[in-house]
């Protein structure tokens, strides 16, 4: 049965094989670039020189490198789109499962192959493709402030993927019965948990870390962020000494909008009047200093908690991460299992 | 005499409609059995219930003993050549067989490719390029070659010539001798069945209609003409099968077990054809009821 699965799979192994060799060519022959420009970067002298080092370094191959993001994201998508979707249903529209389910092999075993081998070849094909895109993006990687922002297109988290993009085509592709819509519906069933996990349920996974801090106000506006630029910030309340939550702080600043004259004193919207003397003639005219405005401020011992994931935490996020998905492949597995042996013609 | 395969009060429903009900049957072994019926008798639907590629909505199927496909003994005992002959467009004639190799433990290789090589198909040839009747070679010698003790075949001359159909047949004879095979063949070309097989099945509506070995059915059936006369009573002791008249004469097709004497009627043997043609006219025009009840063969 091996050698079935694996004779059917290899027109598709032997075409991804020719495409991640391309990549890993490019790859390959574009990084020394990289490296003596990152090496201008890292030796650089003067302010000058080093911000112009770090945009020469920025400009180089950035075709390739938001390629090579975007591919990253993209290839557990193909893989279920192309690999999945037609493992079964192809069988199904061509009638050729009538010749596989007579031959002395129950369905069960003719699934656990074929998941097994073309499932095996997702996450190694996946894996390799994230190994080699991480290591020729790992200079970037450096420059980053938060390993975070590339998180979903390196690493270990794309096999998960890979793994479950795979045994999600199989399985619609057994509901669905037709090649063509099965690609389609692997196709937006994936991103759409892929957007779903990134966007909601992945700083969710580990319950955040609050660090708290002075509410500064500059004339530059206020100070966002975790303690650490390379930390994965998720919001910012500001609160009041006795605990009272004032709002969030987005990136528009729309909290607080300024301050307002009323009745004589100087408020600070959103917060109360002012507990600092404000010069009369500033009252009169509404031209409020910005020396009187900080202390203003200040006079309210504000707070500011910042909401964050660590930066440390990156690499458990990652093996969570792709532990999920690879258990959500496994019960996608066992239920086309199921699926084909009960459900099916 | 034992038993290959065994329906009882089988039925297969898809969303409303019942493709096969309430049918049972017992199919003996180390015989070449015909299926006949009209199209939508089901006999399809029984055959891939046989095989196990469709699994039944009530009632119960047994092949040998066991319910079809469970294990892969009982489906290495089993071979099946599906109407539409599939088989992998992208592999080879040689890549068949070596899947055939790999996939079934009591597989004949030899026999394969000297099957192969008889009827003259390029082993490198893609599977997707050969013609309708070389696909179904491919597909009969794939089925032959796992050596079943039963082997299903489902229309399998349909997409033939007659030359083609004659060589398929006889191929598929030679082994039946050389290998004490059973065979299950459903066909509604009655000549085809007269040819090869020994025992009869007449599905009609997913009843069984009749079901017997071929020569005992025409010893125990006989063709009765005599002159119309509405008052004529048919010779006693008969089951009128069928009955057909003309301006001046009545045929009627009668079984009986001892042999007919009545002066007032000539009595012939009946052909199969005609045997055929009489039960699926009785089974097509009344459902149900005494008249549809099993003519329980001799077996």
């Amino acid at each position: 049965m091996t050698w079935l699965a694996w004779r059917q799979f290899r027109t598709q192994a032997v075409a991804a094989l020719v495409l991640l060799g391309a990549v890993a060519i490019t790859l390959a022959v574009t990084r020394p670039g990289l490296v003596s420009s990152f090496q201008n970067v890292l030796y650089c002298k003067g302010v000058l020189a080093c911000a112009s080092a770090r945009r020469g370094f920025f400009a180089r191959d950035s075709l390739l490198r938001h390629l090579a993001n975007a591919l990253a994201v993209a290839v557990p998508a193909l893989i279920g789109v192309f690999w999945g979707a037609p493992l079964i249903a192809r069988e199904l529209e061509t009638g050729s499962f009538r010749l596989a389910w007579t031959q002395s092999v129950t369905r069960s075993r003719w699934m656990l192959v074929k998941l097994g081998v073309v499932g095996t070849a997702s996450m190694l094909a996946a894996g390799l493709f994230s190994l080699a895109v991480t290591w020729w993006s790992s200079m970037y990687d450096q420059l980053q402030d938060s390993p975070f922002q590339q998180y979903d297109s390196r690493d270990i988290v794309l096999i998960g993927y890979a793994a479950f993009a795979f045994t999600l085509g199989v399985a619609l592709g057994a509901i669905l019965r037709r090649t063509l819509p099965a690609m389609a519906a692997t196709f937006l069933v994936f991103f759409a948990v892929h957007i779903t996990f990134s966007t909601w349920l992945r700083q969710r996974l580990l319950s955040p870390l609050h660090a708290t801090s002075p509410f500064q106000w500059t004339s530059m506006g206020y100070q966002l962020g975790p303690p650490n630029p390379a930390d994965w910030a998720l919001g910012t309340e500001v609160v009041t000494p006795t605990g009272h939550a004032l709002g969030q702080l987005g990136q528009g600043g729309s909290l607080f909008e300024g301050f307002q004259i009323h009745a004589g004193t100087l408020i600070f919207q959103g917060v109360g009047a002012c507990r600092v003397k404000v010069p009369a003639e500033s009252l009169r005219t509404g031209n409020i200093s910005q020396a009187v405005q900080q202390a203003c401020v200040a006079s309210f011992h504000l707070r500011q908690v910042t909401t964050y994931q660590p930066a440390s935490r990156y690499w458990t996020f990652q093996w969570i991460e792709m532990g999920l998905f690879i258990v959500l492949a496994l019960l996608l597995a066992a239920a086309s299992t199921w699926w084909v042996r009960r459900r099916l013609p | 005499m034992s038993t290959a395969v065994e329906a009882c009060g089988l039925g297969k429903r898809y969303r409303q409609r019942w493709a096969l009900s309430d049918c049972s049957l017992t199919v003996p072994t180390g015989h070449v059995i015909g299926l006949v019926g009209p199209n939508g008798a089901g006999k399809t639907t029984l055959l891939q219930l046989a095989v196990g590629l469709l699994a039944p909505s009530s009632g119960t199927i047994q092949v040998f003993g066991r319910p079809p496909a469970t294990d892969a003994e009982t489906l290495g005992r089993v071979g099946f050549v599906a109407q539409d002959t599939p088989n992998y467009s992208s592999l080879s004639v040689a890549d068949h067989l070596r899947l055939g190799a790999r996939l079934n433990p009591r597989w004949d290789g030899d026999a394969a490719r000297h099957r192969i090589e008889r009827l003259g198909l390029d082993p490198a040839q893609h599977a997707g390029k050969l013609s309708g009747g070389q696909r179904a070679q491919l597909a009969l010698t794939m089925a032959l070659a796992k050596r079943p003790d039963l082997l299903i075949l489902d229309e399998p001359v349909a997409s033939l010539d007659p030359l083609a159909r004659r060589e398929f047949l006889q191929v598929l004879m030679e082994d039946v001798a050389a290998h004490d095979l059973g065979v299950m063949l459903s066909s509604h070309l009655v000549a085809d069945i007269e040819r090869v097989c020994d025992y009869l099945i007449v599905l009609v509506d997913s009843r069984v209609q009749l079901s017997g070995d071929v020569d005992e059915l025409l010893a125990s059936h006989h063709r009765l003409i005599g002159p119309r006369d509405p008052e004529a009573q048919p010779p006693a002791c008969q089951e009128v099968i069928d009955a057909s008249h003309t301006e001046r004469q009545t045929t009627l097709i009668v079984r009986s077990d001892g042999p007919v004497v009545d002066p007032a009627w000539t009595i012939e043997p009946t052909s199969l054809e005609d045997l055929v043609l009489a039960y699926m006219a009785r089974g097509s025009g009344s459902h149900g009821s005494a008249r549809a009840s099993q003519a329980g063969a001799a077996t």
